[in-house]
């Protein structure tokens, strides 16, 4: 099982123009606990995926809202020159093959 | 009630008049964003389409016409400048004329002087937030233009002076729902996480399958509808209205983090609002109950600033690359094809241009140009890859000469494998270069702390009249 079968929606996008957020919703608790206890999601997790610094990346658990969410700076100010994603909306897709152990 | 997440994305007028019976005390709708870039609050340009932000600003009017309730409109014409915000009332002072209807328009302007800015600054009064470029007066000198983002204050000023449409500058999202509940004496808390819900309009909405699920498979198409909130002293109820629409907990509290760093504390410029204890629960099969929300005052009022200054102006070229042999050692073929366009524009161009003064990029499409360094790699090569290069310089005309300089390195670049005379690069376009125009960035992510909550804003009350100019009331 991978994080996208787990989750209802994995997306990422700018939150104003210097942050990047990312957030992994799901609909089913039992799916968000089984993720949450295999801890695969945190911040050296994130760190290793993207190449950035494990210290850039704040991460949050939301059991009220049964979601995940890392947030870092962004690689490039939002709309800067050589900027490729003017919404930082296509960057989550590593995310979705993160394997989940189940169980 | 939220009659859209964006005005000019369309309004579902059935909806709406579908709402209006549930009594709103208002309809609002954001206008604005920085999600569309800098762009806008550089050139002073809308990102929608004139006609598009007319249809919308036509529905909403003319759907609470009868209920004599104000249209709030929030970041208008997408960047909240003066421009943007005088070519919105411009667009309303049009549907007067046509519509012969009078109206009375409360306009907040948020553009920033900067000389007041300038002295904020020197008195240490501007402070960074998180990932804040460094910043100093040359910063605020060079911005073609900087804003100041309102909160509920400004609009409960507005509100207070009983007029049909409020026509505010670049505005907090969720202030334009929070606003008139706050007003009311309403909890803070529930009222301003309402208003972050309610913010995007149907996207904190799901629309049911046929058999009445939420399935996973997700909406099919954009969920046509609107957005109506209640607030309580005890808690805040979301209601989705349009075909097959309805709010679960899931899609309202997965909207409750959207676009935000922080998914339990979100800084307003009176406080901090908390959603670290909310609950959400399904009331109805299109409603749901958030309670638990809180609000933590400030010590200091804030403004939040942004601003964009010129980078410089861009010519692109796109084309492609299909040849193997050629895609087997791309980096080393674009490095390659860089190092020519630098030593041929350093050698004809020397008299105007330094090498620090333009930039090249080059994004490669079905490889790695959307997550750049981020990018995991794939496992196999791919078949055919799009190249865009892009030239920023200081003029348009060096954008496009150095664009010019750049066509035969990429044509006639040598491939390795090949012996022979080689022609390298699909160009998609005739001539090879686009002019792409000026290129702003953001370069403010900070703070201001004035003195009180209305000096950094003014507020005028305009009666627009069919067959006139727009005619002053007062001005604040």
């Amino acid at each position: 099982m991978v994080l996208s079968d787990a989750a209802a929606l994995i997306r990422s996008k700018n939150a104003g123009p210097f942050l990047l957020t990312f957030d992994i919703i799901f609909t089913d608790p039992e799916q968000y606990w089984r993720v949450q206890r295999a801890h695969v999601l945190g911040p050296a997790q994130f760190a290793d995926l993207y190449g950035c610094r494990s210290e850039d990346v704040r991460f949050f658990e939301c059991p009220n809202a049964l979601a995940f969410k890392f947030t870092i700076p962004r690689p490039r100010v939002q709309g800067s020159f050589g900027d490729p994603d003017l919404h930082g909306c296509q960057q989550y897709a590593p995310l979705m093959d993160l394997p989940i152990p189940i169980g | 009630m939220a009659a859209a997440g964006a005005l000019g994305a369309g309004i579902d007028a059935r909806s709406l008049d579908e709402a209006m019976s549930a009594e709103p005390h208002f309809v609002a709708c954001d206008a604005g964003t920085t999600d569309a870039g800098p762009y806008s609050l550089g050139t002073g340009c809308p990102a929608f389409a004139r006609e598009a932000v007319r249809a919308d600003l036509e529905t909403m009017l003319c759907g609470t016409r009868d209920a004599g309730i104000p249209v709030i409109i929030g970041s208008a014409g997408t960047a909240g400048a003066d421009v943007h915000v005088d070519w919105t009332v411009g667009i309303v002072q049009d549907i007067v004329q046509a519509t012969g209807r009078s109206l009375r328009a409360a306009v907040i302007y948020a553009e920033q002087d900067k000389d007041r800015l300038l002295s904020l600054l020197a008195q240490g009064r501007i402070l960074p937030l998180d990932a804040a470029p460094a910043i100093d007066e040359r910063t605020i000198k060079r911005s073609e233009r900087i804003v100041g983002m309102m909160s509920v204050e400004q609009l409960q000023g507005a509100l207070e002076q009983g007029v049909d449409i409020v026509i505010a500058g670049r505005c907090s999202d969720a202030a334009l729902y929070a606003a008139l509940p706050i007003k009311m004496g309403f909890p803070k808390g529930l009222s301003w996480h309402a208003g972050k819900v309610m913010e995007c309009g149907t996207m904190a909405a799901v629309r049911r399958d046929r058999d009445g699920s939420v399935g996973n498979s997700g909406p099919t198409q954009y969920n046509r509808g609107v957005l109506l909130g209640t607030v309580t002293h005890y808690d805040a109820r979301i209601t989705a209205i349009g075909p097959g629409l309805a709010c679960t907990p899931a899609s309202v509290a997965g909207h409750s983090l959207y676009e935000n760093g922080d998914p339990f504390l979100f800084a307003e410029s009176a406080g901090v609002f908390d959603l670290t204890r909310s609950t959400y629960e399904s009331a109805d099969g299109q409603t749901v109950r958030i309670a638990g929300s809180a609000f933590h005052p400030g010590e200091r009022y804030t403004i939040k600033l942004e601003g964009a200054e010129l980078a410089g102006y861009a010519s692109v070229i796109v084309g492609g690359i299909r040849d193997p042999f050629i895609i087997r050692q791309l980096d080393d073929w674009v490095q390659r094809a860089l190092a020519s366009i630098r030593s041929k524009v350093s050698h004809l161009l020397s008299h105007v241009l330094s090498k620090e003064d333009y930039k090249l990029a080059v994004h490669v499409y079905g490889r790695d140009a959307v997550m750049g360094a981020a990018e995991p790699g794939s496992v196999l090569p791919p078949h055919e890859v799009g190249l865009v290069l892009e030239v920023l310089a200081p003029t348009q005309e060096l954008a496009t000469t150095i664009a010019q300089i750049s066509r035969q390195p990429l044509l006639h670049n040598p491939v390795p494998g090949w012996s022979g005379g080689v022609t390298t690069f699909a160009f998609l376009h005739n001539p090879a270069h686009l002019e792409r125009g000026p290129v702003y960035e953001f370069n403010l992510n900070h703070i201001a702390l004035p003195d009180t909550t209305d000096e950094l804003f003014r507020t005028e009350i305009i009666d627009l009249v069919p067959g006139a100019d727009r005619l002053p009331v007062t001005t604040t």
